[in-house]
């Protein structure tokens, strides 16, 4: 007899689904609404907005600013960045790159005596290890970053809304994503307006949203 | 006195004219959208004919291999190693800006990193073609790394030269990835104010979907410093690997200890002075002086003051230690370079790089902007001079003065060399039109109404 297990398709699903959350990109709802998407007016209201949100229990949200705007990690509850770890894992592969590069061709592959030097040692090849480390780690702290980012993504729905073209002059928004468990368009909407929001609108997953001036 | 309230003194704001986050937006992303002033397409013209030329002398060149050059026996490298050092030394200011100046939080470098970047990837792709070509058979240039090829040889790990191929090329894709990596929400400015469909599905591609979320600025900051805290090390490095090629050598003026940390302040000197020559230009014809202010070529100035007179200091050091070693050759070497054949060389190097920037002690003369222009092109002539002492006069009489010689430059060698500036100017005039050159994201960070702090107090609360 075969026991009942989960679906797999759909634990991998839902495993997926967390992970591009943690990257802003989340699923729509069944009827197609993305989520709720409310501009403020400055950092300073975004930040306390932010506050009030995570603080009503939202996890599935995000602010967004032409620029970082200092202690909003701190208000949406968000840890350290992860990008350190993947750096230091490209800094050590690019060191042991350089050793074993330097070591197996002139120590083992083709031999060649250089006035009398030994064919391997550490000291000429510090040049080559320095520069191979720093190469690697800078390729792995940008590539990590675009990961953990979830970019490049051609596609976000929240660029529907024609408002949110300001967001990378002047603007400042708070979105809360409709796959967020407590997700509910009133009262969601109503704790944005709450929180001080200029203008509020639904953000539809195919193609258009709905503005709602408070 | 009762009343202990203590004023600190302020610095003066970054961002004059009062200028709100949507000015510096319409003031930087104007100038990529609109049809760029008549000056432009001068410069343009100047310049691109100077590249046709380089083009021009690099075929003739690889078609008659590098005779056509005046490097003879002693002087085995002339004037294409003392460009390659005078372009990687230019090539030094903007990541010097972008990452040290980052990491000691002077948030003056933000209105100038971006375009001191720009210039520093493309003073280095100058800088690598010199010795690409010098090499004689550009065509076998590949050997040069670690590739796989039917001789099954290897390139030598042990030499001074093959690091500074690692050092630079390293240099070169760390700088075009920090340049990127700060170019994407600047990109993602110019993708949502774009008008017509092309312009808006070329900047969508290349800012990747950037939208702005706190999520994504956390990782953004984060990979940021950690560039910075990379690139100081390696800024650091990759002039003192370009002086391993000389000091490891044992040629009388080139084996010296002190070389590394007197090119890296040599570079730094040459950069400044480089960017201060380009941006008080730009500034100009582009109306951005609010943003890039008399202050920051103030602060210019000053760098260049100290790096100029640490190396006249290493100048001097090197007189010293020649005496002070009792090698005859060493002495004979010094003494050859300030009074020998080549001593008006050492002496225009001398008063460019020690002498003239001592005039930055006044600050009337340092926030002259004719003044600044005129010292800024002064030093990299003296820059220039620098490396041609450095290169040439040690190589033109050695151990053995049955091979002196004297070295002069050809045609070739001179149209080479001003049709590197063709290359540099038209990338640099190419950048200026079609990319923000100022990093927009980052001064409006610095500008007071960014901290959310500024909102808290009562009377600011109705902006």
């Amino acid at each position: 007899m075969i026991p009942p297990r989960q679906n797999p398709d759909k634990m991998l699903q839902s495993i997926i689904q967390s992970v591009k959350a943690t990257m802003g990109i989340y699923k729509a709802r069944e009827d197609g609404v993305y989520g709720v998407l409310a501009e403020y007016s400055n950092p300073g209201s975004l930040i306390t907005a932010a506050k009030k949100v995570h603080a009503s229990g939202y996890r599935h949200f995000d602010t967004h600013s032409p620029f970082p705007i200092h202690g909003m990690d701190r208000a949406m509850g968000l840890g350290q960045s992860k990008v350190g770890y993947i750096t230091l894992l490209g800094g050590a592969s690019g060191l042991a790159l350089a050793t074993w590069l330097q070591w197996w061709t002139a120590a083992v592959d083709y031999p060649m005596n250089i006035s009398g030097k030994p064919f391997f040692a550490i000291e000429p090849s510090i040049p080559i290890m320095f520069e191979l480390t720093v190469l690697l780690s800078a390729l792995f702290a940008a590539g990590g970053m675009l990961a953990l980012n979830g970019l490049p993504r051609p596609y976000n729905p929240l660029f529907y809304s024609r408002n949110f073209s300001h967001v990378t002059d002047d603007a400042f928004f708070l979105h809360i994503a409709a796959s967020d468990p407590r997700f509910d368009l009133e009262q969601t909407t109503l704790l944005l307006k709450q929180a001080g929001a200029k203008s509020v609108e639904v953000v539809y997953d195919h193609g258009y949203s709905e503005l709602h001036t408070p | 006195m009762t009343d202990k309230t203590v004023t600190l003194p302020t610095e003066p704001p970054l961002v004059t004219g009062n200028l709100g986050f949507h000015d510096i937006t319409q003031l930087v992303s104007y100038h990529t959208e609109k049809r760029p002033p008549s000056v432009w397409y001068m410069a343009l013209a100047v310049s691109s004919t100077l590249l046709c030329v380089l083009m021009l002398m690099i075929a003739y060149l690889v078609w008659n291999g590098i005779g056509v050059w005046g490097n003879n026996n002693p002087v085995g490298w002339g004037w294409p190693i003392v460009n390659f050092v005078f372009w990687v030394g230019i090539g030094h200011a903007g990541t010097l800006i972008s990452a040290i100046l980052f990491l000691f939080r002077q948030q003056w470098r933000t209105a100038i990193n971006r375009s001191a970047e720009a210039m520093t990837i493309f003073a280095v792709i100058c800088a690598l073609l010199f010795p690409t070509i010098h090499v004689g058979r550009v065509w076998v240039i590949y050997w040069t790394l670690p590739l796989p090829n039917q001789m099954e040889m290897w390139p030598q790990f042990k030499s001074p030269l093959l690091w500074d191929v690692f050092a630079v090329s390293v240099y070169f894709t760390v700088s075009l990835i920090f340049w990127y990596i700060g170019l994407i929400p600047d990109l993602a400015t110019l993708r949502d104010r774009a008008r017509t469909v092309l312009r808006r599905r070329l900047f969508a591609f290349f800012s990747l979907g950037w939208s702005g979320a706190n999520r994504h600025w956390r990782n953004y900051e984060k990979t940021y410093l950690l560039l910075a805290a990379l690139a100081t090390p390696l800024v650091l490095s990759v002039h003192s690997v370009v002086s391993f090629d000389f000091a490891v050598s044992i040629i009388p003026g080139w084996h010296t200890t002190i070389f590394p940390p007197y090119f890296v302040a040599g570079a730094i000197f040459s950069g400044f002075a480089m960017v201060m020559t380009l941006l008080i230009l730009a500034r100009k014809i582009y109306g951005i002086q609010n943003i890039i202010t008399l202050d920051h070529l103030e602060k210019m100035a000053i760098i260049i003051l100290l790096t100029g007179t640490m190396v006249g200091f290493a100048y001097i050091t090197e007189f010293f230690i020649a005496w002070y070693s009792q090698v005859e050759y060493e002495q004979y070497a010094f003494l050859n370079r300030a009074t020998g054949p080549y001593a008006w060389a050492y002496w225009t190097m001398m008063s460019c790089n020690l002498l003239f920037p001592q005039f930055f002690w006044i600050k009337r003369l340092r926030r002259s902007i004719p003044f600044l222009f005129i010292t800024s092109i002064i030093v990299n002539i003296g820059m220039w001079f620098e490396r041609f002492v450095i290169t040439v006069i040690s190589l033109h009489r050695d151990f053995l003065p049955s091979s002196w010689d004297y070295f002069n430059p050809t045609i070739v060698d001179i149209l080479t060399f001003a049709g590197s500036f063709g290359l540099f100017m038209t990338l640099f005039l190419i950048f200026l039109r079609f990319l923000p050159m100022v990093a927009m994201a980052e001064v409006k960070m610095v500008l007071p109404e960014s901290d959310p702090h500024y909102y808290d107090s009562p009377e600011t609360e109705s902006r």
